[in-house]
C-alpha cells in the first residue's frame, strides 16, 4: 500500500515537471525564436524552411539596431524618463501616505477619494485634452512631457496607505515620544521597513513608463527625444524592405531592461503585493 | 486595520499631500474637464476655428455604423482576451503552485512575459505569422497544406491580436494568481478534502471561490488592457486593418484625434470611454471592500 501511494506521489511530480516543462518552453518560445532570428543574415532569416538555430550577423544587427536605427538613443531616452517617473513617483506616494495615515485632517475622506477615483484613469482617454494642454505648456518635444503628468500615482498612494496601516502602532508612538518628527519618521523607520511595497511600486512603475506607447507617440515629434516603444515602430515601418534580423534584435533590446528589472524585484513585488491585499 | 498613531500639524499633511494632488488636478482632472467641454465643439483643422455643437458629435457617432463596428471589434477582442487569458492563466498558476522541486525556477519561467511590451510582443507575433518565413506559419503549412494570410484576413487578423495579447499578459495574470494561490488558506482545502469532496469540486467550491477578488482585479485590468494598452500593439501589427477589422475604440479615437484632426469627435469618443471606465471603476470599488474582508 505505501509503495503503491509512493509510486503514485511520484508519478504525479514527474507529470508536473512534463506539464510545467511544456507551459514554460511554449511561453518562452516566440523569445527563443525572435533570440534566434537576431543573430541571422538577411538570408538566413528567409531561408525556407526557417533556421531555428543562431545565425552569424549577431554583431552586425544589434550594431545596426543600436546605431543606424538609433535605439541606443531610445533608450537613453526611455531610462531616463521611466528612472525619473520611478523614484518621483515613488516619493510623492510616501509623502501622501505618511499623511493619510499618521495625521487628522478635515476632509481626509475626500481627499484620499479624490486621489482613489483617479487608479483607473488610463493616459490614453484623455488624449486630446492632455495633448493641448501640454503643447500649450511649451513641453512638446521635452522629457518633461513624459515625466511631470505621470508623477501623481493612485496605485502608489494606495500600496503605501495600506501598508502603512498594517505596522504596528507603538513604532509611530515610541518615534513621537522619542520627539522624532513625521519626515524623521518616515526616513528612518517606515522606509526601511517599508522595502518590499516600495519595491513592487518600483517594478510596476519602472515597467509600465517604460512601456509606453501612444502618449510620447502623439506628443514627442523630434526623434532625439523619443522613447524606445515608438523607435520600434519607426523599424517595422518599412515593410518591403525590413530586415527582420534587426527588427529582432532592437525587439530583444526593447526588452531587456524592464525585464532586468522585473527578474531583480519580483520576489519583492509579490510580498510587497501580498501584504497590500492581506491587510 | 490598525489604529495609528498620530503626528500633530495642521498644515504639514496638506504640504505632504500638495505635490500629489497638484499634479492630478492640473493633468488629469483638468483634462477630464476639457475633454467633456470639447466633446461639445466641432474643431476645425489645427484647432484654428471652434463652433459649439451641442451633442452634435454623439449624435453623429450613434449614427455611424463605422463607430458601431468599432465597438463591437473592441468587446469581442476584450471579451475573449480576458475570459481566455485568464482561464489559461490560471490553469497554468494551479500547476505552478503544486509543490515540487525547482518550482521557484518554473515560477520565473512563466511569470517573465510581465516585462513585455505591447509594441515588443506585437513586433515579434508580426514576425512570427508573417506569410513565408514566419515559423507559426510554416508549421502551419507543414498541417494544412497552404500557410494562412493572417494580417488579410479580417478574421485571422483578429485572432492574431487575440492570440498576442493573451501570451503578452500571460505574466501579469499567472503573478496574481500566484500570489492569491500562496495566500490561501489552506485549512479550508483539507477540510473540503476530508468531507469527501473531489478534486474538480474542491476547485470550483473552495480554490476558484477563494481567489474571486483576484479574479476580478484582474478582470478590470485585462479589460483595461484590452480597452487602452492594446494600442502599442494594433498600430504595430495591423494599423487597424485589414478593412478595420482590428480598428478598437482607441485606435479610432487616435486616428480621428491626430490624423484626421477631428479634435471635437475624438473627444466625444473620449466621453464615451470615460463612462464605460467609471462604470467599471465602480464595481471594481463595490468589490474591493469584500476584499479587505478576506485577508482580514
Amino acid at each position: 500500500m505505501l509503495r503503491f501511494l509512493m509510486s503514485r506521489k511520484v508519478r504525479r511530480e514527474i507529470l508536473t515537471h512534463i506539464g510545467l516543462i511544456m507551459v514554460s518552453f511554449l511561453v518562452l518560445t516566440p523569445v527563443l525564436f525572435a533570440l534566434a532570428k537576431s543573430t541571422q543574415t538577411r538570408a538566413q532569416v528567409f531561408h525556407y524552411p526557417p533556421i531555428f538555430g543562431p545565425g552569424t550577423a549577431i554583431k552586425d544587427n544589434y550594431y545596426t539596431a543600436w546605431h543606424a536605427f538609433n535605439l541606443g538613443m531610445y533608450m537613453k531616452n526611455s531610462f531616463i524618463v521611466a528612472v525619473a517617473v520611478t523614484i518621483g513617483k515613488t516619493i510623492l506616494s510616501l509623502l501622501a501616505g505618511l499623511a493619510l495615515v499618521y495625521f487628522e485632517f478635515p476632509l481626509q475622506e475626500a481627499v484620499f477619494y479624490f486621489i482613489l477615483f483617479t487608479l483607473m484613469m488610463p493616459t490614453e482617454i484623455l488624449i486630446v485634452a492632455l495633448f493641448n494642454l501640454v503643447s500649450d505648456l511649451g513641453w512638446s518635444n521635452s522629457y518633461l512631457a513624459l515625466i511631470v503628468p505621470f508623477m501623481a500615482s493612485a496605485t502608489g498612494v494606495f500600496l503605501f496607505r495600506q501598508h502603512f496601516a498594517s505596522i504596528p502602532s507603538d513604532l509611530a508612538d515610541a518615534a513621537r515620544v522619542d520627539g522624532a518628527g513625521p519626515l524623521r519618521f518616515l526616513w528612518s523607520i517606515l522606509i526601511p521597513i517599508s522595502w518590499n511595497a516600495i519595491g513592487a511600486l518600483a517594478l510596476i512603475q519602472f515597467i509600465y513608463v517604460w512601456n509606453q506607447y501612444l502618449w510620447p507617440l502623439v506628443i514627442i515629434r523630434e526623434n532625439a527625444k523619443q522613447v524606445v516603444q515608438v523607435g520600434l515602430r519607426g523599424m517595422t515601418a518599412v515593410q518591403d524592405v525590413t530586415n527582420w534580423g534587426v527588427v529582432m534584435a532592437g525587439a530583444i533590446l526593447a526588452m531587456l531592461p524592464p525585464l532586468i528589472v522585473f527578474i531583480l524585484l519580483h520576489q519583492q513585488f509579490m510580498r510587497g503585493f501580498a501584504l497590500g491585499q492581506e491587510k | 486595520m490598525h489604529y495609528q498613531a498620530k503626528f500633530k500639524g495642521r498644515l504639514l499633511p496638506y504640504v505632504l499631500l500638495a505635490p500629489t494632488l497638484v499634479i492630478l488636478v492640473v493633468f488629469l482632472y483638468y483634462p477630464i474637464i476639457q475633454t467633456f467641454r470639447l466633446s461639445l465643439y466641432r474643431v476645425a483643422f489645427l484647432g484654428l476655428r471652434k463652433r459649439f455643437v451641442g451633442l452634435e458629435n454623439f449624435v453623429s457617432l450613434m449614427h455611424s455604423p463605422d463607430y458601431w463596428h468599432t465597438v463591437k471589434v473592441t468587446l469581442v477582442i476584450t471579451f475573449i482576451v480576458v475570459i481566455g487569458g485568464l482561464a489559461i492563466s490560471l490553469a497554468i498558476a494551479l500547476l505552478a503552485n503544486q509543490p515540487i522541486r525547482g518550482g521557484a525556477i518554473y515560477r520565473i519561467l512563466l511569470i517573465w512575459p510581465y516585462a513585455l511590451s505591447p509594441a515588443v510582443a506585437g513586433v515579434i507575433f508580426l514576425f512570427l505569422f508573417s506569410p513565408g518565413f514566419g515559423a507559426i506559419n510554416y508549421l502551419i503549412s507543414k498541417v494544412i497544406g497552404r500557410e494562412l494570410n493572417w494580417l488579410g484576413d479580417p478574421k485571422l487578423a483578429v485572432l492574431l491580436i487575440i492570440l498576442t495579447s493573451i501570451w503578452k499578459n500571460l505574466g501579469y495574470n499567472i503573478v496574481f494568481y500566484l500570489a492569491g494561490l500562496q495566500n490561501l488558506n489552506t485549512e479550508v482545502l483539507e477540510a473540503a478534502e476530508i468531507d469527501g469532496a473531489g478534486p474538480w469540486r474542491r476547485f470550483w467550491s473552495v480554490t476558484f471561490a477563494l481567489l474571486s477578488p483576484i479574479t476580478f482585479f484582474l478582470l478590470i485590468t485585462n479589460i483595461t488592457y484590452s480597452f487602452f494598452d492594446i494600442f502599442g500593439m494594433i498600430d504595430i501589427v495591423t494599423k487597424g486593418g485589414p478593412m478595420d477589422a482590428t480598428n478598437v475604440m482607441i485606435y479610432n479615437l487616435y486616428r480621428d484625434a491626430f490624423e484626421y484632426y477631428k479634435s471635437g469627435l475624438a473627444a466625444a469618443q473620449s466621453v464615451i470611454l470615460f463612462a464605460l471606465v467609471v462604470v467599471l471603476t465602480v464595481i471594481q470599488f463595490r468589490t474591493s471592500g469584500r476584499y479587505v474582508h478576506y485577508g482580514g
